[in-house]
């Protein structure tokens, strides 16, 4: 919903044609599809790697003769959720921490190119009024009912997507990064803070997979709403970058 | 009855899963997933070459320390020296080195050590903190005379996987690195059989694979092709860890 542009159509051809608007602009679609692979690819690889060792700890140390929070007898994770599909802990390891880089320096250059072209300032970072509980509970209720922006609002973040969106950029997306960098016992030797801030590496390995599961169901609920709004329509402008805006109500 | 929807999302997945596997399986596709191996060594080494791994106090020690791969070798030779209390075990230093040693037990336990308190990262994900009390690899590598052609720590172990007796290497970086030592003691006491007895290497930068226990011999190389598979290590050779294990 970057570079909004208005739609090209002249207005005497609103009944004809629907009005078309520019919505994604390239860096965000770039961004969107390299890391829908390799989310996918660093999830089911991580699956994998949870086979190896199905047993998560709070603190510094945690193995078999500690106390686990999360628990599970042989391998839990079934081969289509899996990369490889067999068990192979070297190829998981080696699919993940290759696609690992693909994420981090896909995230450092949204960052840059969005502070810079003022993506994240416009378009992402919720105003004062938006965050308001009033505000914020009309849009929980209007996506309840499955009453999505139509017209312009549909070229606009709504308050939900929005924190949504800054939560996976600027929260969860650098949680995986650093909880995972955290558990290399080399980067512990270079930036010994990186134990220190998540109270030790078992712990840093648990809020890996909390934070995993927290994007899962991003994914989910992201997927759910675009086949709601239309998935075609969603798709597309995530492709092209154009958009069929819903007609508003007066303009159908 | 399969709908169009089930046959897409099923046909889709399979596709998925079935290049994910073939992809897995392809040599030119491994050696680029390889290269990331490389980028996460060079980039360690920029951010932290001589970095020290954290160390902990005694709270902090693991009440029980998991032992990995062999916890009692099955040679009748490792019986004889385990029944002898070790009192014949030597370390060889050879290979690309000046003066080659043959180190007996006693003068390695008479040696000024340290002790370290580290945690120790299997691959697997579990990790375990124990106190290691031993001799710094240099004071060998030094006492040896390394030759200028030396690029790598060969060690090799008295532990058997099947009829190959375990082997691991590393470069000279974490040769020389000062928390590199070859341990004789663990928590206060002399090494337990399942920890590596008589004389394990700790190499606190890298993961629970790269600690060769059982150690007999250590081996200067210029390179690690002539040493089992040529991919540096029984783990590296068998099931195709990586060989820079830092992460």
């Amino acid at each position: 919903m970057d570079a909004i542009a208005r739609g090209t159509d002249a207005a005497g051809e609103a009944n004809a044609s629907p009005r078309i608007a520019y919505r994604h602009r390239l860096p965000t679609r770039i961004w969107h599809w390299v890391n829908a692979i390799t989310l996918l690819v660093m999830l089911m690889s991580g699956l994998m790697i949870f086979n190896a060792h199905p047993h998560l700890y709070w603190g510094q140390y945690g193995a078999n003769f500690d106390h686990p929070w999360l628990s599970f007898k042989g391998r839990p994770i079934p081969g289509w959720a899996t990369i490889p599909s067999y068990y192979s802990l070297a190829g998981a390891r080696r699919w993940h921490l290759a696609f690992a880089w693909l994420l981090v320096i896909g995230l450092i250059a949204f960052l840059i190119t969005s502070l810079i072209n003022r993506h994240v300032q416009r378009d992402l970072a919720p105003t004062p009024s938006e965050l308001s509980p009033a505000h914020i509970w009309h849009d929980v209720k209007e996506h309840a009912r499955l009453r999505f922006p139509a017209g312009d609002a549909a070229l606009h973040f709504n308050i939900l997507q929005k924190l949504s969106y800054v939560g996976v950029i600027f929260l969860a997306l650098p949680l995986m990064i650093l909880t995972g960098l955290t558990m290399s016992p080399a980067m512990d030797a270079a930036w010994p803070w990186l134990p220190i801030i998540f109270d030790g590496r078992q712990s840093a390995r648990s809020i890996h997979f909390i934070v995993a599961a927290l994007l899962v169901l991003f994914i989910l609920v992201h997927l759910a709403m675009v086949v709601l709004a239309g998935p075609i329509n969603e798709i597309r402008s995530m492709i092209t970058g154009r958009y069929r805006v819903p007609p508003d109500r007066g303009e159908a | 009855m399969i709908s169009r929807r089930n046959f897409v999302v099923g046909g889709a997945s399979g596709l998925l899963l079935g290049g994910c596997d073939k992809l897995d399986q392809s040599p030119a596709f491994k050696g680029i997933l390889r290269s990331a191996d490389s980028l996460a060594e060079g980039s360690q080494r920029l951010l932290g070459r001589n970095a020290l791994a954290p160390q902990y106090t005694d709270a902090d020690l693991s009440p029980i320390f998991r032992s990995n791969g062999t916890a009692m070798p099955d040679t009748t030779e490792y019986a004889q020296h385990l029944a002898n209390n070790f009192a014949d075990w030597r370390l060889a230093v050879d290979g690309l080195v000046t003066h080659p040693l043959s180190v007996p037990l006693a003068t390695i336990r008479s040696l000024p050590y340290r002790t370290q308190i580290t945690r120790h990262d299997c691959v697997e994900g579990w990790s375990a903190i124990g106190k290691w009390h031993g001799v710094q690899l240099s004071r060998f590598l030094d006492a040896a005379g390394l030759s200028t052609r030396a690029k790598y720590i060969v060690f090799h172990c008295a532990d058997r996987f099947g009829s190959t007796p375990y082997y691991e290497s590393i470069d000279l970086v974490d040769a020389f690195h000062p928390q590199t030592i070859l341990a004789w003691g663990m928590n206060n006491h002399l090494l337990p059989v399942q920890n590596g007895a008589p004389l394990r290497l700790r190499v606190e930068r890298q993961l629970g694979y790269k600690q060769a226990k059982y150690v007999q011999r250590i081996e200067a190389v210029e390179s690690l092709a002539g040493i089992g598979g040529g991919k540096g290590g029984y783990w590296e050779d068998s099931s195709d860890y990586a060989w820079y294990a830092g992460i």
